[in-house]
């Protein structure tokens, strides 16, 4: 379980975290989900205890990071896999990590080959990784103290589709197992694919959250008409919210009900009109997030 | 105990480590090797292997330190670092226990090494002499342990690994040749000069005025930057 509450950061007069409250309960995956620059980062490592908030608190299982004694063994922390010395190899990464939380020297091949990381690649350095093998190697480095937690900064960057697609699987199996992970992105089709819950943050600030079919279902209605222009006036006259889609759609806030009524009345022919769904989200995120 | 067994692994599983630990070995078998080959048959003692042999690592050991601290900051592993041990003064403690226990090794292994090279010294005819006065051991340890430990500040100070060598190996050097041409500063940099403070303690049974500079040189050049490094790198955001 993460809390956190009322986290703060400033840096001078600029607010790169504005009062952020969130929780994470056990055997969920939450997707945090911000552009670039939004305070995610920050956010995370105020969460791990490597930067000082200027006000709020911030609690794993109740006991701030800093307090928890050998923290690795309870939560497998990535947060950015370049940070790694290029002159170590990668088995000798997780081995050093291994013997900082005492956790028996055995368990690093195992841990390596969970990753798909081979013989080979493990006696390599790591300055000659992919960014895809160094984030596999912090998810390894992650996992090695058998945490309940999980936090993770943007683990899918410089991951191939398939990497994606396995490392989806490992977080959703972690969470079934009754773990809590907390993983962050700037890609929505990203998390949304894993997640359960999505806290989504813009300049500092939760600007939604909530499980991701409460917030899909918030994300409006998709209308598509015969004459794009005669739709866009008439949804302007009821002064409905509309925000053009990417596929040349029109996402709506409104109930489908309320937009057929109006087509209807004024003689409009709608040739879709459905929940806006993922695409919806995305639209929803790109405007709150601006 | 623990994690000064990690920061020990950490000065040597890196290739820039490796390399470093290696040229002090290589070093130290040189002076002995030069010794043996060109110094007069009277000067073969096992006390002249020891005082040079020790040159390689004075010298390069520092360097070792200074990498210690700053590399969690230039290959940024201080995120992961302080994200399995958050009392981050316990691990710059564990750093520098490790550098105390890396300048011991360096000594003893000299004085095996000296050992050895006194053994080859009979017997292509030198003089052999076994005696050390035990001063010049110690004494010997005692300048391992301060230069190291100076480079450890230095690098905890300035947390870049560039700038923090060359102000180890110039600002000493700069404050020397400063106190010199500067009358007013030349008493002060009597004692502050840790160049000067240092070179009695190649000369058996220093005085007690000389441990008296060495002290207050030792004290601000070695203790300040560690302790200002241990702030720093205490307060410092990770990111």
């Amino acid at each position: 379980m993460i809390t956190v509450d009322n986290l703060t950061k400033r840096y001078g007069r600029h607010s790169a975290v504005d009062d952020v409250s969130f929780t994470c309960p056990p055997g969920t995956v939450t997707g945090f989900l911000g552009p670039n620059g939004a305070g995610k980062s920050t956010t995370l490592r105020m969460i791990c205890g490597l930067t000082t908030p200027t006000s709020g608190t911030a609690t794993i299982g109740g006991v701030p990071y800093r307090r928890i004694g050998n923290p690795g063994r309870r939560i497998g922390v990535l947060l950015d896999a370049s940070a790694q010395h290029g002159g170590r190899t990668g088995r000798e990464v997780l081995s050093l990590a291994a013997f900082t939380m005492g956790v028996r020297r055995s368990a690093v091949p195992p841990a390596l080959e969970r990753v798909g990381l081979d013989t080979t690649a493990a006696r390599r350095r790591v300055r000659r990784y992919s960014l895809g093998m160094r984030q596999r190697l912090g998810l390894a480095h992650a996992l090695i103290g058998d945490p309940s937690v999980l936090v993770l900064d943007e683990p899918a960057n410089g991951l191939d589709p398939e990497g994606i697609f396995w490392m989806r699987g490992l977080l959703r199996e972690f969470a079934d197992r009754g773990g809590t992970v907390l993983l962050s992105s700037h890609l929505l089709r990203e998390v949304e694919a894993v997640a359960d819950h999505l806290v989504v943050i813009g300049n500092g600030r939760i600007v939604a959250g909530g499980s991701r079919d409460e917030l899909l279902a918030t994300a409006g209605t998709l209308v598509r008409a015969l004459d794009p222009p005669a739709l866009l006036a008439l949804l302007d006259r009821a002064g409905l919210d509309a925000a053009p889609a990417t596929d040349g759609g029109v996402v709506v806030r409104a109930p489908a009900e309320t937009i057929g009524r109006a087509a209807a009345e004024a003689g409009l022919v709608l040739l879709e009109l459905r929940p806006a769904g993922p695409g919806g989200l995305e639209q929803l995120f790109l405007e709150l997030t601006r | 105990m623990r994690l000064t067994v990690v920061e020990l692994r950490k000065l040597a599983d890196t290739r820039a480590g490796l390399w470093l630990l290696l040229l002090i070995g290589l070093g130290s078998v040189g002076t002995a090797a030069i010794l043996l080959g060109w110094a007069p048959d009277e000067e073969l003692r096992f006390a002249d292997f020891f005082a040079f042999g020790l040159l390689p690592p004075t010298v390069l050991l520092p360097i070792l330190g200074i990498l210690s601290m700053t590399g969690e900051w230039s290959q940024r592993t201080a995120l992961t670092t302080f994200a399995l041990v958050p009392a981050r003064l316990r691990v710059i403690g564990a750093k520098v226990a490790a550098g105390v226990v890396v300048s011991v090794a360096a000594t003893a292994a000299t004085l095996l090494l000296s050992a050895a090279a006194n053994l080859i010294g009979i017997a292509i005819g030198g003089d052999g002499g076994w005696h050390v006065e035990g001063s010049l051991i110690w004494q010997g340890l005692l300048t391992e342990l301060l230069f190291v430990g100076m480079g450890m500040g230095f690098g905890a100070l300035l947390l870049s690994s560039p700038l923090a060598i060359v102000a180890y190996f110039a600002l000493p050097t700069l404050w020397g040749a400063l106190s010199e041409s500067i009358r007013a500063l030349r008493e002060v940099g009597n004692w502050l000069n840790i160049g000067i403070t240092t070179e009695p303690l190649s000369v058996p049974s220093m005085s007690a005025g000389q441990y008296g500079r060495l002290a207050v040189s030792a004290l601000v050049w070695v203790a300040l930057p560690l302790l200002l490094g241990a702030w720093r790198m205490f307060r410092k955001e990770v990111s």
